[in-house]
């Protein structure tokens, strides 16, 4: 007999989306968590559009969806900005402390179980079931399942201790740092705000997430081999900022950001794999709240699914990660081209984009949906008195 | 040599336990524990850090 039919490990939006599903079939789950706190420390901007609140049937709620947004504001390093108001960038700035709280009582008024503080230090198979062993209060237990849904974010050892290389490549994270800062003003809080150049932010970007008035996540996130740190770059920047600079910093948070593209397989034997600890992150943004929710939802389902025919294996498992490429693949495979015709531009191109091209453009770019005849008016006629720019586009437009 | 983490620097967000090759780190509370006999003395997690907490002492 086994304690738990599933142990999920890691209390964030992909485990804890995953408890709910799980609990529609009623079974006996355990979320744990080595955290002492749900939601805390966060390491994140907390931006959610509304298309993962339609995915996942959520209804934005005060305490929690605290800033409503219609749109983003981009700068270029002169300054010179644009706004987008497109509906894709429309959603939430949240509380995320709140809202993952929201999503554990939720989970557990359908008869789910949690426990906070308590670390999964290591796990092994037998007889096809899994055993792990969690320390509390410095001591140990040993608790035993079917199926292990490992949540547990990017420093994640869950699914390493059971045989899944879930690894990072430092050549496709970025590191990010930011303040939750108040007394702010000089800026639309109605909007998302992102600052782009290689001084500001190689290879990445500062932001502005507002959450109610006069306070906002100001962060960074650039790449792991860059010059100095990143919170040396944010902090440099925040000094040259009227309306920011003599803020007050309510909150200090850092963190790493898969934007390579998930990890290629997300099971192994016992072992399903959803949210950062599966690197599903935006490659272009970076956000990874509603994909991770996505990702532990379908996790979920299919542990269910290996629960009812009593098959475990990896191979008996696979359907999971076939159908996320299947559900994701494509939009990711085209946000990775986005990202990396972005990762070549240096402070002119983005400048000079900023000038040349439409709001749309730049949007289709990211998205790595440019239409034929957006390539053709790019190649001969926007970019062409620009030869890096010409060459980069030719290259983006090969395939 | 090994990498040592620098508890006044570090705000405990975990980054250079996933970029670790050998998982010779671990997230405890608050603190970052460095197996030495597993470190590599790769830097890795020297890279990644945000705020500069990790550093290989001679």
């Amino acid at each position: 007999m086994v304690d738990y039919d599933v142990i999920v490990v890691g209390a964030g939006p992909a485990g804890l989306c995953a408890a709910h599903e799980l609990m529609k079939e009623k079974l006996k789950i355990l979320v744990v968590d080595r955290k002492q706190e749900i939601g805390c420390p966060k390491r994140c901007a907390e931006g959610l559009s509304n298309r993962w609140f339609e995915k996942m049937n959520l209804t934005p709620k005060k305490e929690w969806a605290v800033q409503e947004i219609k749109g983003a504001q981009l700068y270029s390093p002169n300054g010179k900005s644009i706004k987008m108001k497109d509906d894709k960038a429309q959603g939430y700035v949240l509380e995320r402390k709140m809202f993952e709280k929201y999503l554990a009582i939720e989970a557990v008024k359908k008869g789910a179980k949690i426990l906070m503080k308590n670390q999964v230090m290591s796990a092994k198979r037998e007889n096809n079931e899994v055993e792990l062993t969690i320390e509390e209060n410095k001591e140990l237990k040993k608790l035993t399942c079917k199926m292990v849904i490992a949540c547990d974010g990017v420093d994640s050892l869950t699914a390493k201790m059971l045989g899944l290389n879930t690894k990072l490549d430092l050549r496709e994270t970025d590191s990010g740092y930011q303040y939750e800062m108040t007394g702010i003003s000089g800026y639309d809080e109605n909007l998302l705000h992102l600052f782009f150049g290689t001084d500001v932010a190689p290879r990445g970007y500062i932001w502005i997430f507002p959450k109610r008035k006069g306070t906002a996540n100001v962060g960074i996130g650039i790449g792991a081999y860059e010059k100095e740190t990143a919170k040396s770059y944010l902090d440099k920047w925040i000094a040259t900022q009227d309306g920011i600079k003599d803020g007050s910093i309510i909150e200090v948070n850092a963190g790493v950001i898969p934007v390579g593209g998930f990890i290629e397989k997300m099971q192994a034997d016992n072992l399903l794999v959803a949210g950062d600890a599966g690197h599903m992150v935006d490659p272009i943004h970076g956000g990874g709240i509603g994909i991770a929710m996505e990702g532990g939802r379908l996790a979920a389902k299919h542990a269910i699914k290996a629960l009812k025919s009593n098959k475990f294996l990896e191979k008996d498992l696979e359907e999971y990660t076939k159908e996320w490429y299947t559900l994701s693949g494509n939009d990711l495979k085209r946000r990775l081209k986005g990202r990396h015709f972005l990762e070549k531009l240096n402070n002119d191109d983005f400048n000079y984009l900023a000038e040349s091209i439409t709001i749309d453009e730049a949007l289709r770019i990211g998205n790595g949906t440019l239409t034929k005849k957006d390539k053709a008016v790019l190649i001969t006629k926007k970019l062409v008195t620009r030869p890096k720019l010409l060459k980069l586009m030719i290259d983006y437009a090969k395939d | 040599m090994v990498v040592e983490n620098d508890p006044d620097k570090c705000v405990y967000c975990g980054g250079c336990v996933g970029v670790c090759p050998t998982q010779a780190l671990v997230l405890k509370d608050t603190r970052i524990i460095v197996d030495k006999k597993k470190c590599i003395n790769c830097g890795a997690c020297v890279s990644i850090c945000p705020v500069g907490a990790m550093e290989i002492k001679k």
